[in-house]
């Protein structure tokens, strides 16, 4: 690697206006009969609910293949882009209406932002049974309408955060 | 005149000296850290919000070795000038700020989305938990977009932002800042940052920008003043270049197009 990346800083706490937007967590709409939910809660070091993070969700489609359309900022209701972003309300939960991906150990990669997070952290969000053996944490939970990942920054049963090998 | 600083919240100067500490402890180490640190205590929110656990190392595969698509479906042009999307002229400093997105080797990220928002003139955000007690300006919003070219460049129009105070300590004030959010080619490339004007007074006393230790990495984030982008009679110029993490991907996969 030649140049040096530039330093991440905090969301800040004023991002509700500039990056949520609507449709943004929609990634499908949710009268899709193949629609799902993946959401889930984001949680500090004390156990208290964080009401100003934002999550980004990337996966893949149900057949396993990587979405290369754009429109993730103005769905049209039908092109899956893969893509969404979703702000935490105010218990400090996250939603995303999209599809289950596909492939041969299928995830939800996960960004995750908030004020007093000095960096994004990255995590996958595994399908029930899908993690590798050694993935050191939970997968998601299955429930009666698609998935729950609860993300913990903080504590004993803190989410793992990724750090990608660079070659 | 200084208001005292209340019993129960830090002053600046113990800020300040948590900082210098923090700085003296980096010095003496003598490792270079070129990223932000997750856990700096002096950011009184950060206490609680940072992982204690290292990070995870994996290989990347599948969708993280690809990013998002944006296009000109998402983003209308009009979108980088923050300057025209009310019916007067915003109160403030006209600017245009403008630089390059490249990955780690160097190669423009093409055609990928920039989002920037920011407080305005008087350092006041349109955000509903903004209580600084600033003027609001109904000509700005503070929030725009745009594609990079095929060059990995970007351009805003914009109005200079003022510094704002915040609650982390006592008389805690923000350097002036534009909030920037960048994707690369990769899902792992993903960057929010913020860039600072060259001089700024508050840098020293500012825990945000101090959470980078290494000074040669905190300047990475201060835009330069280039009379070259500055346009007569209309608006001063700034340059800030941005370079996202070396992405996995070969040079041939790059150059194609
Ligand atoms: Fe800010």
């Amino acid at each position: 690697m030649s140049l040096t990346p530039t330093p991440g800083q905090t969301v800040g706490p004023f991002f509700g206006f500039a990056l949520p937007y609507d449709g943004g967590g929609e990634l499908v709409p949710h009268t899709r009969p193949d629609a799902i939910r993946l959401h889930g809660r984001v949680y500090d070091g004390a156990g208290d609910p964080v009401p100003d993070a934002l999550v980004e969700v990337w996966q893949a489609a149900p057949d396993g293949s990587v979405p290369q359309e754009p429109g993730s900022l103005h769905r049209d209701g039908y092109t899956f882009t893969g893509w969404g972003r979703a702000a935490t309300d105010r218990t400090g939960r996250y939603q995303f209406t999209t599809l289950r991906p596909g492939g041969a150990s299928p995830y939800f990669a996960l960004t995750v932002f908030a004020r007093g997070l000095t960096d994004r952290l990255f995590t996958r969000a595994y399908l029930p049974g899908a993690a590798p053996a050694a993935w050191p944490g939970p997968a998601a939970q299955a429930d009666d309408r698609g998935f729950v990942f609860d993300i913990r920054l903080q504590g004993e049963d803190e989410t793992v955060f990724l750090t990608y090998a660079q070659d | 005149m200084t208001t005292p600083t209340p019993s129960d919240v830090a002053s600046q100067a113990d800020i300040t000296a948590e900082i210098e500490a923090i700085s003296k402890e980096y010095d003496a180490a003598g490792v270079v850290e070129d990223n932000v640190r997750l856990d700096y205590a002096p950011y009184r929110s950060s206490i609680l919000r940072h992982p204690t656990k290292a990070l995870h190392q994996v290989d990347p595969e599948g969708i993280e070795l690809v990013a998002p698509v944006f296009g000109q479906r998402d983003v209308d042009p009009l979108e980088a000038d923050l300057t025209i999307q009310h019916r007067g002229e915003p109160v403030g400093e006209r600017m245009v700020v403008t630089g390059r997105v490249t990955d780690g080797e160097g190669r423009p990220i093409r055609h990928q989305l920039v989002e920037i928002w920011q407080a305005n003139a008087g350092g006041r955000y349109i955000h509903q938990r903004d209580q600084h007690p600033a003027a609001i300006d109904p000509n700005f919003t503070g929030m725009g977009r745009c594609l990079t070219d095929a060059d990995g460049s970007y351009e805003f129009t914009t109005i200079k932002p003022g510094p704002y105070p915040w609650r982390n300590h006592h008389n805690a004030w923000r350097p002036a800042h534009i909030h920037f959010s960048l994707f690369g080619t990769e899902f792992t490339q993903r960057l929010i940052t913020q860039m600072y004007f060259p001089g700024d007074p508050l840098f020293a006393l500012d825990p945000i920008y101090q959470s980078i230790v290494d000074p040669a990495a905190r300047q990475r984030l201060v835009a330069t003043y280039d009379h070259d982008v500055t346009r007569h009679e209309w608006a001063t110029g700034y340059r800030w270049d941005i370079v996202l993490t070396g992405s996995h991907r070969t040079v041939f996969e790059e150059d194609e197009q």
